[in-house]
């Protein structure tokens, strides 16, 4: 499909990738056989020479039993199935799919740094440094005062910053139940708010995508416990009212809550904390380029203006009052715990890694690729592309198309398509984040995917993809007759 | 591009020209004039952070890790430091796994739908249970989901939560806060020398509870005896009954399912991980009854347009994205690379392996703490109990004297307060043991 295949061709009108993943597979009836299907023994457990009595054992385990040459092929296959960053571009809205640097996963697999979380703290001072450290780069980069790195995730962060805004209203003896959240918003927003036992009030987008701030002014009150909010929003767009927003909250007596998801948009230029925000997490695994890892591990770090930073999550890190190196401590009305430990250590240290090597420029220079991608990626495209001007990524219509559809004939093409039919303000949605990786010519190449989508029938469209290790599969079907597992395979 | 260019982002690869003809395009001269930002919140401070070369950075966090101590930990209490096959870093850290997304479009990512597929499989196998999820943060957040499922199952009522009084301060801390949000509180039921104290649970699960958590090993490592009696305990008040382990214990301790265990939480990444600070993978397992209810992802297999098996996400619509503030859990982003790790790890092992693995951590501790028995000044194990990678000893000195006198020999203990050491022992030389009880024999008397 390719006009250039070996890649000479440098003109504007780059065309299309070609693409064929790997497709392992012994019949018609499946691909690469599950480990059960390669070998399944059962050894008894327990018996004479067992330590434990019988009573206390199970009777047999029932397991694959392969060799190491065999497992290292079935799982090189399966990830030749699979489509990762590194296999091509991966523009999906809202997850900010960077490049993750190799040196991070060597950083992360320092010897020194394998320590156990209940050492005294005096016996991993090389750890608590770092986690000082990143604690005060996050600190910066979004103007606030404390950091907490302990939520595994964005969403656990959102989780920890609703506690933390809780706890400060009881403090302040206020029983507030609402917290309200904008339509365009992550789902995670809606139920992390709810996880927190809190009441959710959806607040209806203007018509230029942003907030309403009548619809804010009258849906916010005495009850309001916080708005949050993201920025640039879903649709790539900056609230421009950010400062009228914060003081309606704020004279209701609300806290300002900032879904990081979208920060790569603004390093540099703006900062949560300056525009009247009191919490924010931070997702690493987007803005600070660690791997998605196929779902996770992620980290959500949260930080929080000095009012509020007595009621971080125990234990928080610091340096010692005496000022010789750190220590751990339960902040004075701390919400607690919401890790079992101290958070994806793992991925913090990725984090960490990859902001020193950045620093400033670098830091500046990624998001200013990253909005200068998108907005031109949108200028490239045939689809209509509402509202703008875009910050770190945009939502295209599919117009009469399905935007499923166009997502699935886009993979033939060896791109990994937007996030789709979401938000829903945008008909057929096609939410596209192309991050600072890609350079002008995989840009090009990813809109000539989209057009010759836009071009294409329902018949062709129906029929992808084709070039995949599957073809499309029925998840109606799948869902309709759960089988989780290769045991409810048999029954 | 040389590691000493740091003048912008290192991957970030515009050329000059390139950028020009982007700005050109979009109709803006210059980068700033991207941001649509109202003057009075821009920043042009800058953060402060100097850029440094990847060389530079390697050797600093090198550095700043080296002033870690170099101890032997012997410390387990929820996070465990297991020998991790090299197939394990290999496999997993191919690309393709590591840099993708959640299998939102699974016809592109039938790899690492099927890993997580196994992944399932292989704890319905170790659990007994019907359904397994693709991961959960760590062990104290599974606990957490799993009082919030006890909240929404209808033919359960109540707004108590009853955890052992042994419990990880951590692993019950989370759950507090995850119950407070459901309107529930969390309250301990007494122990019986390091076990749970059937009787006494009997008396105290009456009126609005709506789970019994217990755990084996416990958090000082002992192996429950009487789980059968929890689970009909449970039963007869219509209770959820959540069981914590990990899936090295369940290769040879009894299945949960048989002791009449409805939700199966713990650390699975006790395969899979080593020690990273307490960073884990949620296990969640369930009955096929609470299917429904259960959070985080679930992969299925269904048929593609080919008519081959094929695996997908399923069930999405009890999660955020689509159910919002009614969805089951607000997990996203969750720890499907440590399952993967995990899956691989338990292969590599095998049924024998992971069955000897958890023999091994039946008798290291038995082992050890016979030989620390002997020494004068100590009494181990506390609990005259079967234990599991981990026991208690009981020192006649005070315990935060000798855990600070054994890591000035190189050793890191739990002090578990007043004279209680808290010692986990897993993959050893027999050399280091020596040395240990070597050492603890000069600072316990």
């Amino acid at each position: 499909m390719s006009d250039d295949p070996d890649g000479a061709d440098t003109s504007d009108d780059a065309g299309t990738l070609g693409y064929q993943q790997a497709r392992w597979t012994d019949s018609d009836q499946r691909y690469e056989p599950l480990l059960s299907e390669k070998d399944t023994t059962e050894v008894e457990v327990g018996g004479d020479d067992s330590p434990l009595p019988d009573d206390l054992t199970r009777d047999s385990l029932e397991l694959p039993a392969l060799s190491e040459p065999e497992l290292a092929r079935h799982y090189t296959r399966l990830s030749q199935m699979n489509y990762g960053v590194e296999s091509g571009p991966f523009p999906l809205g809202s997850c900010t799919m960077k490049y993750n640097p190799k040196f991070t996963e060597d950083v992360a697999a320092i010897p020194d740094g394998a320590v156990h979380p209940d050492r005294p703290d005096d016996s991993v001072q090389g750890t608590l440094a770092v986690m000082a450290g990143l604690q005060d780069y996050l600190g910066r980069i979004g103007g606030m005062d404390a950091v907490t790195l302990q939520p595994p995730a964005g969403a656990a962060g959102e989780y920890a910053g609703i506690l933390i805004a809780k706890a400060y209203h009881e403090a302040n003896g206020e029983d507030r139940d609402e917290i309200v959240v904008p339509d365009t918003a992550h789902g995670t927003n809606f139920a992390s708010a709810a996880l927190a036992g809190y009441d959710v009030v959806e607040l209806p987008s203007a018509e230029d995508g942003r907030v309403d701030l009548d619809a804010l002014d009258a849906a916010v009150g005495e009850d309001t416990a916080a708005l949050m909010l993201t920025n640039p929003n879903t649709l790539g767009l900056f609230e421009r009212d950010i400062e009228t927003i914060a003081g309606i909250v704020h004279d209701a007596g609300g806290l300002l809550y900032y879904d990081g998801a979208n920060l790569n948009a603004l390093l540099g230029r703006a900062r949560p904390g300056d525009m009247g925000f009191d919490i924010m997490h931070y997702n690493v695994h987007k803005t600070f380029a660690t791997p998605h890892g196929g779902g996770g591990p992620g980290a959500g770090p949260v930080g929080v203006k000095s009012e509020l930073a007595p009621f971080l999550p125990s234990p928080h890190v610091r340096e010692r009052p005496e000022g010789s190196g750190y220590e751990r401590y339960e902040p004075e009305h701390s919400v607690g715990k919401v890790h079992g430990f101290e958070g994806n250590w793992l991925v913090l240290i990725k984090a960490y890694a990859y902001i020193a090597r950045l620093g400033d420029p670098g830091l500046a220079d990624a998001s200013a690729k990253a909005v200068l991608n998108a907005n031109y990626l949108a200028t490239q495209l045939d689809y209509e592309v509402p509202f703008g001007p875009f910050h770190h990524e945009f939502v295209a219509s599919a117009g009469e198309q399905d935007a499923a559809d166009v997502a699935k004939r886009m993979l033939d093409y060896g791109v990994h398509p937007p996030t789709t039919k979401w938000p829903e303000t945008v008909g057929e949605a096609l939410m596209t984040e192309p991050t600072e990786i890609e350079g002008k010519r995989t840009l090009d190449q990813l809109a000539a995917a989209f057009d010759a989508v836009a071009g294409e029938d329902d018949t062709t469209l129906d029929a992808a993809p084709t070039e995949t290790s599957a073809r499309r599969i029925d998840q109606v079907a799948a869902a309709r007759t759960p089988r989780l597992s290769w045991q409810a395979l048999d029954e | 591009m040389t590691d000493n260019d740091t003048r912008g982002s290192p991957y970030a690869p515009h050329t000059q020209t390139e950028t020009a003809a982007m700005l050109d395009a979009v109709g803006v001269d210059s980068e700033e004039a991207l941001f649509d930002i109202p003057e009075g919140v821009r920043f042009s401070d800058g953060f402060g952070i100097e850029p440094g070369s990847e060389r530079e950075i390697r050797r600093e966090i090198e550095r700043t890790l080296s002033r870690n101590e170099d101890l032997t930990e012997l410390l387990g209490r929820g996070h465990y430091d297991h020998y991790v096959p090299s197939l394990v870093d290999h496999l997993a850290d191919r690309s393709e796994f590591l840099t993708s997304y959640t299998q939102y479009q699974p016809e592109v990512a039938q790899g690492f739908l099927q890993a997580l597929f196994e992944y399932q499989s292989m704890l319905v196998e170790l659990t007994g249970l019907d359904v397994a999820n693709c991961s959960m943060y760590d062990a104290a957040t599974a606990l957490g989901e799993a009082a919030t499922l006890a909240q929404r199952v209808r033919s359960i009522s109540g707004d108590r939560v009853l955890v052992p009084a042994h419990v990880a301060p951590g692993r019950r801390g989370v759950l507090e806060n995850y119950a407070a949000g459901a309107g529930v509180t969390v309250e301990s039921y007494p122990m019986d020398d390091g076990a749970v104290d059937t009787d006494a649970l009997e008396g105290q699960i009456g009126e609005g509870v709506a789970m019994v958590y217990a755990e084996t090993p416990t958090v000082r490592g002992v192996i429950e005896e009487s789980l059968s009696a929890v689970g009909e305990v449970a039963d007869d008040h219509d209770v959820l009954f959540c069981l914590g382990s990990d899936p090295v214990a369940l290769a040879l301790l009894e299945e949960p399912a048989s002791v009449g265990a409805d939700v199966v939480i713990g650390d699975a990444s006790t395969l899979g991980l080593g020690r990273s600070y307490g960073m884990g993978l949620g296990m969640f397992a369930t009955r096929e009854d609470y299917l429904r209810q259960v959070p985080g992802r679930l992969v299925g297999a269904g048929d593609d347009d080919s008519g081959r098996r094929a695996y997908t996400l399923t069930l999405q619509t009890r999660e955020q994205h689509i159910r919002k503030e009614r969805a089951t859990s607000n997990i996203c982003t969750n720890q499907a690379w440590v399952a993967l790790r995990t899956a691989i790890h338990a292969a590599w092992l095998g049924p024998d392996g992971l069955a000897d693995l958890a023999e091994e951590c039946v008798r290291y501790p038995q082992d050890l703490a016979a030989r620390l028995d002997e020494i004068e000044g100590v009494q181990a194990p506390v609990h005259d109990r079967h234990h599991f990678r981990e026991f208690l000893a009981r020192t006649d000195q005070p315990a935060t004297a000798v855990a600070a006198d054994l890591r000035e020999r190189g050793y890191a203990v739990h002090d578990v307060g007043e004279h209680l050491l808290g010692i986990c022992v897993t993959e050893r030389t027999a050399e280091t043991i020596d040395d240990f009880v070597e050492a603890m024999a000069e600072v316990a008397p």
